[in-house]
């Protein structure tokens, strides 16, 4: 199953197991490719898209995410090696967000760690990591398995998810607490559902065969038919999870096995996640590195910025009330939910304080003339969109 | 179990491990030195093979031996005596005369040749100085450079620089290629080449056409600059280098203990606070210097989950696989080498006839095949020292290449027939060897890493190419002797420079130890 085939091997891109019903449900014909797999960036209106996740129930095709299953007496100790949070603290059947570093204490990536079972356990991310997974493995009884093909996926998130997915049979689904998950039987196999998912909101991820692939978007579609259920892609995704406040990949950080520049890579502390960073638990890869930084000081500063006005802040430069570039917006979107114009930016410290005054310098076209406006910013303490059904258990259910 | 505490232990007593000891003790600080074998010195070992046969059953020649760390640790004081200085490297012809290299003159080649190997012995001796610069001290740290490290590198390139320019680009040019076009430029006679290209191979896992081998020719010949014609033979063989090593650390106060194999360092919120022994006791230390080799000591003595991952895939990617064997012969007389005088017997001998032959051996390593016409140099100790071997009898020592680490077959299989193959090249060279034979001893680079604790059997503990040499070795991250575990340091031949009896390893490593860790 993880092998290709001869026909795939030869095709430029990979089809995920949900690809024909991908390529009827996308009327914009917009693609991108994911990690070697054909992916849509919009099905039919990115605004509905986003709406129907904040609203109702968007599903997205997160089969070309990268899985890897950890096996073996020394899963555990591996992972904990790997991480930079302490993974004794998952417990079985639960998923927890973590980040790995290379030996500089830069991030190679983040992903979701699943504790399926003793000594055994899943690991998604958004990029291939295998080789830093084997390099880690030295030392280590482990076993290490690319299943990324073996296992379809779906994000089906919003706040009628949970309705749609138990309209579609998984009884008892709202009693799932946030970051655990739970198997449900679906035809002659079982679907796995997690509650995760990168809208920062009520959702589920669905874990299955890939022959169960169609069966399922069938079925989800049939139970979402009165729940404002919609397929969407990356762009209505990559808002919500502006909104949330969620860092990607390539986009507010380079992942460190890809950076070429010395220097140019991110640690968990310039990104916002100092709260993963156990220093209490033991040696893990980059620990020594961590420590220096903690003690000498970090050299930038991940902020949520709440820009004035309606023009996203895309690859802005941030302004301090002097003039003087402080750093650069990494993302930036309006979101409509929270009503703001949402920028995460990397900052040069100490600049990024509450305090302090600043400006992002937007650069926007109408009709050919450019127009440039220094737009200010307030740093926000906290993402802009956290809805407290996203952590209420039994899930809402409307 | 019993614990006690001192400020530095030293794990091993190889020559490096006791100098650092000595070096260290002399400041004050309490040095327990830990040994698994009976007897302090590592390779540099003196042992019977046969009954009434002695020999060095490691390194058996002294070619590059640290002036200055001599000096320090006053070795000849502490019962390091030459029986024989200055030897003279014979590479043997089976059916002609063979060339004699001394010092800076050969015999046995044309006028021609004899002028080139002057003025190529003499411009090398010029880069052995450059090299002893770069040898004395920790190199800087390339990626993250501090000031120490920015005036070592402006120090360096100076003493580049100083060469003049064409020996600089002549060293930048040959530092890069391989003996075998060196040699070629340089010389005619086929014998003198082999000779001259032996000592870029010699421990290496490289033939004369391999990258590396000029700069193994020219660590090789460091001794060169040190004011050595050639190797020495030592009274008593290396094994009382060994021993000079270890009374000159004890004199310096350093306690030694033998019998006492470490089982792993011990680490406390990731520091190295200490090692347990085998026994399970435990010494406690403020610092622990390994002279154990890298692979050794970050794999087994600390373990690949105690450091980063992509450092101990360094660790694990640092090539070391041994490919000298050691061969023994107890003598009934001593052997009748065709062309050579009897008093030239107790010279360093090479059977190597050409480069070619040299790199014909090599080739059967590649593919895990021990060399069915190996290459040898040759030591017969007892023609300068008759402790070794009962009256009229001799020994014959000889490191035999290639044997790789890793033989196809496996050395249980193997040997014999290695053993058949290095008695059938010694017949052609010396007739009627085989019946002078009471006891052979062959050691394998399975039986040397059993021996002496080396990792792959390897005497550099690592091979010496650029990319494991200088600053890199054994591989960025450790390559200052400090290593990724605080109060953890490496001190011997896996570290900068690298291998052979020399001390400068062990000598550097104190020195850095003493500016680290000025509270241990």
């Amino acid at each position: 199953m993880n092998s290709l085939s001869r026909d795939e091997a030869q095709q430029r891109v990979l089809q995920t197991p949900f690809a024909p019903r991908v390529r009827k449900a996308c009327q914009v014909n917009d693609w991108y490719t994911w990690a070697g797999y054909t992916t849509a960036n919009s099905y039919e209106d990115v605004g509905l898209e986003y709406f129907a996740a904040r609203n109702g129930t968007g599903v997205f095709d997160l089969s070309p995410m990268t899985k890897y299953r950890i096996t073996g007496p020394d899963a555990e100790a591996y992972l904990n090696r790997l991480m930079v949070r302490d993974v004794r603290k998952i417990a079985q059947r639960r998923v927890g967000y973590t980040v790995w570093c290379n030996d500089e204490g830069m991030v190679h990536d983040d992903g979701t760690l699943f504790h399926l079972g003793d000594n055994d356990w899943r690991l998604c991310a958004q990029e291939r990591c295998m080789d830093w997974l084997c390099c880690s493995a030295l030392g280590y009884d482990v076993t290490i398995e690319d299943e990324t093909r073996a296992v379809a996926a779906l994000a089906v998130q919003g706040p009628t998810s949970c309705a749609t997915l138990r309209d579609l049979g998984f009884e008892g689904l709202q009693h799932l607490k946030p970051f655990a998950m739970q198997a449900f039987p679906f035809a002659d196999g079982e679907v796995l559902v997690s509650r995760t998912g990168f809208t920062g909101d009520l959702g589920y991820e669905l874990w299955l065969e890939p022959r169960h692939a169609l069966d399922i978007w069938d079925a989800l579609f049939e139970a979402g038919k009165h729940h404002m259920i919609r397929p969407m892609g990356s762009k209505a995704l990559g808002i919500a999870r502006i909104e949330a406040g969620f860092i990607m990949a390539w986009e507010d950080f380079v992942p460190a096995e890809q950076v070429v520049r010395h220097g140019r890579g991110r640690s968990p502390f310039e990104l916002g996640l100092d709260w993963l960073v156990d220093f209490d638990k033991g040696h893990f890869t980059g620990r020594a590195a961590l420590l220096r930084e903690r003690e000498r000081g970090s050299r930038y500063r991940f902020v949520r910025l709440d820009v004035e006005g309606n023009k996203p802040a895309e690859h802005s430069f941030i302004q301090n009330a002097r003039g003087k570039v402080v750093g650069h917006v990494t993302s930036a979107a309006w979101c409509p939910t929270a009503k703001r114009n949402i920028a995460l930016a990397s900052l040069k410290m100490p600049w990024g304080r509450e305090t302090d005054v600043l400006f992002a310098e937007i650069y926007y076209t109408r009709e050919l003339h450019w127009t440039r406006v220094l737009a200010p910013c307030r740093v926000m303490q906290g993402p802009a969109f956290d809805p407290p059904r996203r952590r209420l258990t039994p899930a809402s259910d409307r | 179990m019993t614990e006690s505490r001192v400020d530095v232990v030293v794990i091993g007593a190889g020559h490096n491990a006791l100098a650092c000891a000595a070096y260290l003790a002399k400041t004050g600080r309490r040095v327990q030195v830990l040994e698994a074998r009976s007897r302090p010195g590592g390779a540099a070992a003196t042992r019977a093979f046969a009954d009434g046969f002695r020999v060095s059953s490691g390194a058996h020649l002294l070619t590059q031996l640290n002036p200055g760390v001599a000096r320090e640790l006053a070795l000849d004081n502490h019962g390091l005596v030459p029986a024989a200085a200055d030897l003279s490297t014979i590479a043997l012809a089976p059916d002609d005369q063979p060339v004699v290299i001394s010092g800076a003159s050969v015999r046995g080649v044309s006028a021609a040749d004899q002028a080139a190997y002057r003025r190529f012995h003499d411009q090398n001796k010029r880069f052995a100085k450059v090299l002893d610069g770069f040898f004395n001290r920790p190199l800087p740290s390339l990626v993250q450079r501090n000031w120490r490290d920015n005036l070592s590198l402006l120090q360096l390139g100076w003493s580049l620089k100083r060469l003049g320019k064409d020996d600089m680009q002549d060293l930048l040019r040959v530092g890069l290629i391989n003996i075998y076009d060196v040699a070629n430029e340089h010389f005619d006679s086929a014998l003198l080449k082999a000779a001259v290209s032996m000592d870029g191979v010699l421990g290496a896992h490289m033939g004369p056409r391999s990258p590396n081998t000029v700069y193994g020719y020219l660590y090789r010949h460091m001794g060169d600059y040190y004011g050595m014609q050639g190797p020495t033979v030592v009274r008593g063989g290396m094994g009382a280098v060994g021993q000079a090593f270890a009374h000159a650390a004890e004199a310096a106060g350093a306690v030694l203990r033998c019998d006492a194999p470490v089982a792993e360092v011990l680490l406390e919120n990731c520091r190295a606070v200490g090692v347990r022994l085998a026994s399970g006791e435990v010494i406690r230390a403020g610092v622990v210097v390994s002279g154990a080799d890298p692979k050794t000591t970050f794999n087994k003595l600390v373990g690949y989950r105690h450091l980063d991952a992509g450092f101990a895939r360094r660790i694990e990617n640092f090539r070391a696989r041994g490919v000298s064997a050691k061969l023994h012969l107890a003598l009934d007389g001593l052997p009748v080498f065709t062309g050579l005088r009897e008093d030239q017997a107790g010279q360093r001998l090479l059977i190597a006839p050409s480069m070619d032959a040299i790199e014909l051996a090599f080739n059967h390593a590649k593919y895990g095949e021990f060399s069915p016409q190996p290459v040898m140099e040759i030591s017969i100790p007892t023609l300068h020292d008759d402790s070794l071997a009962p009256e009229g009898k001799h020994v014959l020592s000889a490191i035999v290449q290639f044997a790789p680490y890793q033989l196809r077959q496996g050395w249980a299989a193997g040997k014999e027939a290695f053993l058949e193959q290095v008695m059938a090249q010694l017949e052609r060279y010396a007739p009627g060897i085989g019946e002078q034979v009471l006891a052979a001893e062959l050691l394998t680079p399975e039986d040397l890493e059993a021996e002496f604790g080396m990792h792959g059997g390897h005497w550099h503990h690592g091979e010496i190419a650029l990319d494991q040499a200088l600053m890199m070795r054994p591989v960025p991250g450790a390559q200052q002797y400090a290593t990724p575990v605080p109060g953890l340091y490496l001190c011997s031949a896996g570290s900068h420079p690298g291998g052979g009896v020399m001390g400068v390893a062990g000598r550097n490593a104190a020195r850095v130890v003493m500016r680290e860790e000025k509270s241990a």
